[in-house]
């Protein structure tokens, strides 16, 4: 690689000058050196610490830390991350990454002696309906086979660039399975703009129109841009749309309370974080449908008064950049962005804010503080963002989804958009479905449609239970396979995972349990220690050391993290445990030792070290643990 | 009275802007808390001050008072959650009381003392942390780190050194030292800073300060945290800190 002939001055001082020594840029920054660098040495922190931050040195390796993809230590020429989840591991994800460290010679998590390569585990990657998945150097590979493990170990060995691997390899797929109403066909792009600014000119003042442009639009709605705001957010209010990211809360309350809320400007942020485990409908209305998206934010932009929109998208999808990066460059040139849209008063732009391996920053507050280059913790619960979001001012945070359903209603207006789907869950959903099924990939429903039909339209056999919204959803029994998937009964974000009957639901809760915990911020007590005490007790329970004591210490524990957590990842947490100890509960009795309490450590093994120390093998240096357990 | 909510069916007076916590405190209502410090910006980590608010949870520190709304903080419920919060830092950290210099003073285990809490309960996670005894005048001891996060805050905002952040994440969070080895003595602090007065924990120590006061005749051995805790709160709305 060039690169590597570059000092690591040379390769990150540009970088800190494009950002302008912005501190709101670190994990921008950072990001980029990576990239080039495969790590962030000590040298390049001590350099963007001095620049940003002058003296304090110590938000760098803070920040570094908590991202996964970031790293102090150089990672490699080659660096590969398996995606981990549920869905990847029944498709053989790991037997494919023994396979690959085995020809590369190396250990999982750890660089080859010759600093060339290293292979690591990382959660989902998005590509669930493509499993199983890897990233290389950032560019996504799915659809892995022994096949495609040989090649790329080849042209690993072979120094071969990455720029240079068949091209094969890294075609992601949309797998786009059913259309509805809302993403049949896609809008024209303007058109929802156009719509905007069509209802200012339908009030008695006219739009500016580009040879009268010059002053700039006072509060005394000249334009009749502020009627025209009132009338979007109106349809808005008719539309009934609510929050794709799987909490539903209504759009429109919350774009009318950013507007009103005092700010010296506004912000309309979009969340494409996309980390919960199965779920990849961003990605897929990224790739296809970017406008419409960017079309949304704008008509938010529009109606809350707001110059700039941020997407803030996970680095999992960095192959997308230049994808995105044309639409927004295209927009501008088609005057859809930038200053006076559409010859109107109203000016917008959208930048991209890229995420580094962090779930937790799909949490709407902590996905402000990654925009500001800070460690994604969650802030404290008041005020809400639409009050103190983006550099403290009103901001609202929307899901991708969300936004795209927002262009549409303002093209086909608010009632056209509420006569779909419930009279509680108005509009379609997109929904990710994974696991075992014959048609993996996009299913657009109306809400309120059927888990079994999802099944039987997927092609779904001998199911036995399926996850929905993803580990902090809901895991459903076939038993309540007719309930339906609308915020009024089984609410989610749109993931489906399947899994048949063969599947194990223990190896599923356990995936879930050690994804929780390595996505934990840290921030507040329960989250952080409570979700390695749930994996230590399901290690136990894997090696056949649990007790009905433990089912107890679960419940403590789940219901501590449910009402104690600071944020929706510890509040959600231990969804999968209660409804695993509900429904699922033969996956811990088949494994229960004993009714009564088994000590998590083994006192045979533990005598081992004074064994050792004092040479004894007799019998009597033994304890038979077997005998100690009682009879029941 | 116009501005009042209830607590444990006692009513409270609020003024606007004060927070649950700070109303309790006022009138003479005892709230747990680890990672707050009334001096300070609340940060609402520790979820120790967990209350209901009209049968919701929060966390008092942070939680805006208003108006005739049900709040719940002494219940059998909430304390049993705390008690199951300081036995997770119990055993999260390497907390030796029988042998620590905090012992008596130490918030952490006199909260333990003031909920009833027995025994550690869970598992201990032994982790490895490494010291910083390389300064002439202050030690951290990371085993005993809460990770409240309060000198971070402190060192910050007050002393406006920031010396202290918090890295990683989850169960592998540690604090760690502004300077070019990451250790105490290539770094700023000092004796004198705010953020030397504020670790809850026997976490961040000054040297040669050990045992000035004997063991048993230290603030938490003489009276339960509540009502030490309370009085200095009082004390400071007087303008006296202790």
């Amino acid at each position: 690689m060039s690169s590597t002939k570059l000092s690591h001055l040379e390769v990150v001082r540009p970088i800190v000058e494009k950002y302008a020594k912005d501190p709101n840029a670190l994990l921008q920054i950072l990001i980029e050196v990576q990239e080039i660098l495969h790590c962030v040495p000590k040298d390049v922190q001590d350099y963007i610490s001095k620049e940003l931050f002058g003296k304090s040195r110590v938000r760098v390796p803070a920040v570094i830390s908590f991202y996964s993809f970031l790293s102090e230590q150089y990672l490699g020429e080659y660096v590969v991350h398996f995606a981990d989840n549920i869905i990847e591991q029944m498709l053989g994800n790991r037997e494919l990454a023994a396979r690959l460290c085995s020809k590369l010679g190396v250990k999982i998590g750890k660089v080859r002696n010759d600093g060339r390569v290293s292979v690591h585990f990382t959660s989902c990657i998005g590509m669930s309906d493509q499993a199983p998945a890897i990233l290389v150097n950032g560019r996504t590979i799915p659809k892995l086979t022994p096949e495609k493990v040989d090649v790329i170990a080849q042209s690993i060995t072979a120094q071969m660039p990455v720029e240079r691997w068949p091209e094969s390899l890294f075609v992601v797929e949309d797998n786009i399975r059913r259309s509805d109403v809302l993403f049949r066909r896609k809008i024209e792009p303007g058109s929802a703009i156009k719509a905007c600014l069509d209802r200012a000119k339908a009030a008695h003042a006219p739009v500016a129109l580009d040879e009268q442009l010059s002053p700039l639009p006072s509060d005394s709605d000249k334009t009749g841009l502020d009627h025209a705001a009132q009338e979007t957010l109106a349809e808005m209010y008719r539309s009934d749309l609510r929050g794709r990211g799987g909490a539903g809360f209504k759009a429109a309350i919350k774009w009318e309370t950013a507007r009103d809320k005092k700010g010296s400007s506004r912000y309309v942020l979009c969340n494409a974080d996309e980390g919960e485990p199965g779920t990849f409908k961003d990605r897929v209305l990224l790739q296809n449908y970017a406008d419409m998206v960017f079309e949304g934010m704008t008509v938010c932009g529009f109606t809350i008064k707001a110059k700039l929109g941020i997407l803030y998208i996970r680095g999992e999808y960095r192959y997308m950049k230049e994808h995105l990066d044309a639409v927004l460059q295209k927009r501008r040139e088609q005057n859809l962005l930038g200053e006076h849209i559409l010859g109107s008063p109203f000016s917008f732009d959208i930048k991209i804010h890229w995420g580094a391996g962090a779930y937790v920053c799909g949490m709407e507050t902590a996905m402000i503080e990654s925009i500001e280059g800070k460690r994604g913790s969650p802030r404290k619960r008041w005020p809400l963002p639409v009050e103190w979001g983006y550099k403290g001012q009103p901001t609202v945070v929307n899901n991708v989804e969300t936004y795209a359903g927002a262009a549409i209603v303002a093209v086909r207006g608010g009632s056209w958009f509420a006569q779909h789907g419930t009279m509680q869950s108005t509009g379609t959903k997109l929904f990710c479905v994974s696991g075992d099924c014959e048609r993996p990939g996009i299913y657009e429903y109306p809400f309120g449609v059927s888990i079994r039909e999802v099944l039987r339209d997927c092609g779904a056999r001998n199911t036995q239970a399926v996850q929905i919204s993803g580990p902090s959803g809901m895991m459903l029994p076939e038993s309540e396979f007719d309930r339906l998937l609308a915020f009024e009964d089984v609410p989610s974000v749109g993931t489906v995972m399947i899994f048949d009957k063969s599947r194990d639901m223990f190896d599923v809760l356990h995936n879930f349990a050690k994804f929780f915990q390595h996505e934990s911020c840290g921030l507040c007590t329960p989250c952080r220690v409570g979700t390695t005490l749930l994996v230590n007790i399901l290690d136990k329970f894997k090696k056949g050391q649990g007790s009905a004591l433990d089912l107890e210490e679960i419940k403590n524990i789940s219901q501590l993290l449910k009402t104690f957590s600071h944020c929706g990842l510890g509040q959600t947490a231990q969804a999968p445990f209660m409804d695993a100890l509900q429904k699922f509960r033969p996956i811990f009795d088949k494994r229960l030792k004993s009714k009564e309490f088994i000590p998590a450590f083994s006192l045979n093994a533990a005598l081992e070290e004074a064994r050792q120390l004092t040479g004894r093998t007799d019998p009597g240096a033994f304890i038979h643990e077997d005998i100690a357990e009682p009879a029941h | 009275m116009e501005n009042t909510f209830s607590l444990d069916g006692k009513e409270i007076p609020f003024e606007p802007g004060q927070t649950v916590w700070d109303a309790a405190m006022a009138a003479g209502v005892y709230i747990p808390h680890l990672c707050h410090n009334p001096d300070y910006e609340p940060h609402s980590s520790c979820r120790l001050c967990t209350i209901t608010v009209n049968g919701r949870p929060f966390a008092a520190c942070t939680q805006p008072a208003v108006a005739d709304q049900l709040v719940h903080n002494n219940t059998p419920e909430l304390n049993a959650m705390r008690r199951t919060i300081l036995q997770m830092l119990f055993v999260e950290g390497n907390h030796y009381c029988p042998s620590c210099e905090k012992s008596g003073n130490c918030k952490l285990q006199s909260s333990a003392y003031d909920l009833g809490m027995q025994d550690n309960h869970f598992p201990q996670l032994f982790p490895h942390r490494e010291p910083d005894s390389s300064h002439p005048d202050v030690i951290l001891d990371r085993d005993r780190c809460i990770l409240c996060g309060l000198c971070v805050r402190v060192s910050r905002d007050v002393d406006k050194k920031s010396i202290f952040a918090i890295a990683n994440r989850g169960i592998k969070s540690e604090l760690i030292v502004n300077s070019p080895s990451g250790k105490l003595v290539d770094s700023k602090v000092s004796v004198d800073d705010e953020a030397m007065k504020v670790c809850p924990v026997g976490s961040l120590m000054i040297k040669r300060k050990g045992f000035e006061v004997p063991i048993g005749q230290r603030d938490y051995d003489k009276e339960p945290i509540s009502v030490v805790s309370l009085r200095q709160f009082q004390g400071r709305k007087e303008g006296r800190h202790e």
